[in-house]
């Protein structure tokens, strides 16, 4: 299950423009690492490469390397297909199928890749809807659309969908940025039980909620417009808030600027 | 109570003087008479003059009253109203005298025996026969020239959306457009030439051939419009659960869009289900029952209306069928275009 990610040397353009450049650092298993830092500056694009999402972007590619648990995700003859099925992401919106009804929307994982006994298929479904948190609302009514939920409770289908398929890692693009506090809660008494069982990684403007759900935060920051944003440093979650080692992630966490 | 007092002292600058809500029927009524007033008078009987004239009048008319009343902003809201309303009737007229015209004329000779016999023995110009042979000609042709051209336009389309990239996709998105101003004859020779060059006689599937060249870019255009409109997000999330692009494409984006795209097909079938020029050259017509598209000449609807209209001058028998064909027509493609609509509407993501 849970795999550790060593990313080395990790240089991401779009086009001949440079997004991110020359990012190190190690995620640890079962932990969950927050990435703050301003707008623009490349945390986003950093969690994309993570699950070669980023490369879908047209004119996206990557230089260096990502190891996951020893093997280079941009190895050769690496499949970015298999990658994302042990990289699992969530996005900012919440997205499910529109088409498809929660039950379908949870087993699109497992039916789209063809891999399935029919069987298992609702046991998985309730399982990873359990895991969501999201069972108890939605048990029966699981043939209405997915698109009929609140905002929160997409979102939590969308965590569904995304662990429903026993990912290695998941990944989260400030999952909870469209959802209000009490949604946002629900997401992260989730992320907390999450850890148990699979590597997270969360991309977050809100800097409280770092504090709250992460155990590991990294700061990312960018020289200026136009300029490759870049880590800073990566540490305890403790440590960030508390007695940073760089004085522009203290003036970050503390607004004074960005 | 002295607010009130007040209040009611200030004049309010909020609340202007407005003309009744009949104002509209009335200044029009009154126009429409002192139009036909005017045309009597002067001894016109053309029954656009007087209406023009009062379309006239009911603009200024209504211009001067409300400019006088409310003021010239709320006039020339009016006259913009207004405006909008004869451009409406304008565009409306037309339709709806074609339908009625076509209604009253085309019920004559419209019934069972008309939609299941052919004009295999019966004389142009003499009473009695029907359209069977040319409605089957039409189904098949038409039939045909989907399973060609349908297939081929929506797969071009998700190429261009999601897959193309470059000089390629820039090429075939031109030659897409210059494709859709290609006008039915030229498609129809297209075709000819080729059959010219094996010596072929008229059939139907050579029909099919050159409507499928007409549907086809009509097609990638509706087709890569829907496609757009499915948000880039789904795709994301399909690719994000390890699904790979071409099960995303079938199971996520076409699904998301197949209410679009069944629109778009049904408007491109109806759409040369009219066609009269490339069928009548390579088709070439038929008054016989012929039920190979792929043997001999075959009919078509279009095809019959032209050829009882034309062929047949001053025949009351062949225009009175002709306007049966042109109904019969008219409703096969209102019927796509409702069934396009139900399709789009049951299949419209929730």
């Amino acid at each position: 299950m849970a795999k550790r990610i060593d990313v080395s040397g990790l240089t991401a353009y779009y086009g001949s423009h440079k997004a991110i450049e020359d990012i190190s650092m190690t995620i640890e298993p079962r932990s969950v690492t927050a990435f703050i830092g301003p707008s623009g500056c490349g945390k986003s694009t950093f969690l994309r490469t993570l699950n070669r999402m980023h490369e879908v972007t047209p004119g996206g590619r990557v230089e260096g390397k990502v190891l996951l648990d020893d093997e280079d995700l941009y190895g050769h003859g690496i499949d970015p297909v298999s990658v994302r099925r042990e990289v699992g992401m969530v996005f900012q919106r919440p997205n499910p199928f529109p088409t498809m009804s929660i039950f379908d929307n949870v087993a699109a994982g497992l039916r789209l890749n063809g891999k399935y006994k029919k069987s298992e298929l609702s046991d998985v479904v309730e399982k990873s809807l359990k895991g969501a948190n999201l069972w108890n609302e939605v048990k029966d009514r699981l043939n209405k659309p997915g698109s009929g939920l609140s905002g929160g409770q997409q979102q939590r289908l969308c965590v569904a969908r995304a662990i429903a398929v026993e990912p290695d890692v998941l990944l989260m693009d400030e999952p909870c940025s469209a959802l209000d506090p009490i949604s946002t809660l629900a997401i992260e008494d989730l992320i907390g039980e999450l850890k148990e069982r699979f590597t997270i990684v969360i991309v977050t403007h809100n800097m409280q909620q770092a504090a709250r759900v992460s155990d590991r935060t990294a700061f990312f920051n960018l020289a200026a417009v136009g300029q490759p944003g870049k880590l800073i440093e990566i540490d305890e979650t403790e440590r960030i808030f508390s007695n940073p080692s760089v004085q522009a992630t203290e003036d970050y966490i503390s607004g004074r600027f960005g | 109570m002295s607010h009130a007092a007040i209040a009611d002292k200030r004049p309010s600058t909020l609340r202007g003087a407005s003309l009744p809500k009949w104002t509209p029927w009335a200044i029009a009524a009154g126009s429409v008479a002192l139009g036909l007033g005017i045309s009597a008078a002067a001894g016109l009987d053309s029954k656009i003059q007087w209406a023009l004239m009062a379309g006239v009048l009911f603009v200024t008319g209504t211009y001067v009253v409300a400019a006088r009343v409310e003021g010239r902003r709320q006039a020339k809201d009016r006259v913009a109203t207004s405006f909008v309303w004869v451009a409406f009737l304008l565009a409306v007229i037309p339709l709806l005298s074609l339908v009625w015209a076509t209604v009253q004329r085309g019920t004559k000779v419209l019934d069972v025996y008309f939609l299941t016999h052919s004009m295999g023995v019966v004389a142009d110009s003499e009473a009695g026969g029907g359209i069977y042979h040319a409605i089957i000609g039409s189904l098949e042709q038409v039939g045909l020239a989907t399973v060609i051209g349908a297939p081929i336009g929506v797969l071009t389309a998700i190429y261009l959306v999601e897959y193309g990239r470059g000089n390629l996709a820039r090429a075939v998105t031109f030659f897409v457009d210059v494709m859709t101003g290609i006008p039915s004859i030229v498609a129809g020779l297209f075709i000819l030439s080729l059959m010219l060059m094996w010596d072929m006689q008229p059939f139907g599937f050579a029909g099919s051939l050159a409507l499928a060249i007409l549907m086809m870019p009509v097609v990638v255009r509706s087709t890569e419009e829907m496609l757009k409109l499915v948000p880039n997000e789904l795709r994301e999330a399909s690719l994000a659960l390890g699904v790979p692009k071409w099960r995303t494409i079938l199971k996520v984006v076409l699904p998301t869009s197949i209410g679009g795209i069944t629109t778009g097909i049904m408007l491109a079938i109806a759409r040369i289900a009219g066609e009269t020029a490339p069928v009548l050259l390579l088709v070439f017509g038929n008054p016989f029952i012929n039920n190979d598209p792929f043997e001999g000449a075959q009919a078509s609807l279009p095809l019959f209306i032209y050829q009882q209209y034309s062929q047949s001058a001053g025949s009351t028998a062949a225009y009175d069928r002709a306007w049966a064909a042109s109904l019969t027509l008219i409703a096969f493609v209102m019927i796509l275009n409702l069934a396009a609509r139900g399709i789009a509407r049951w299949k419209a993501p929730r």
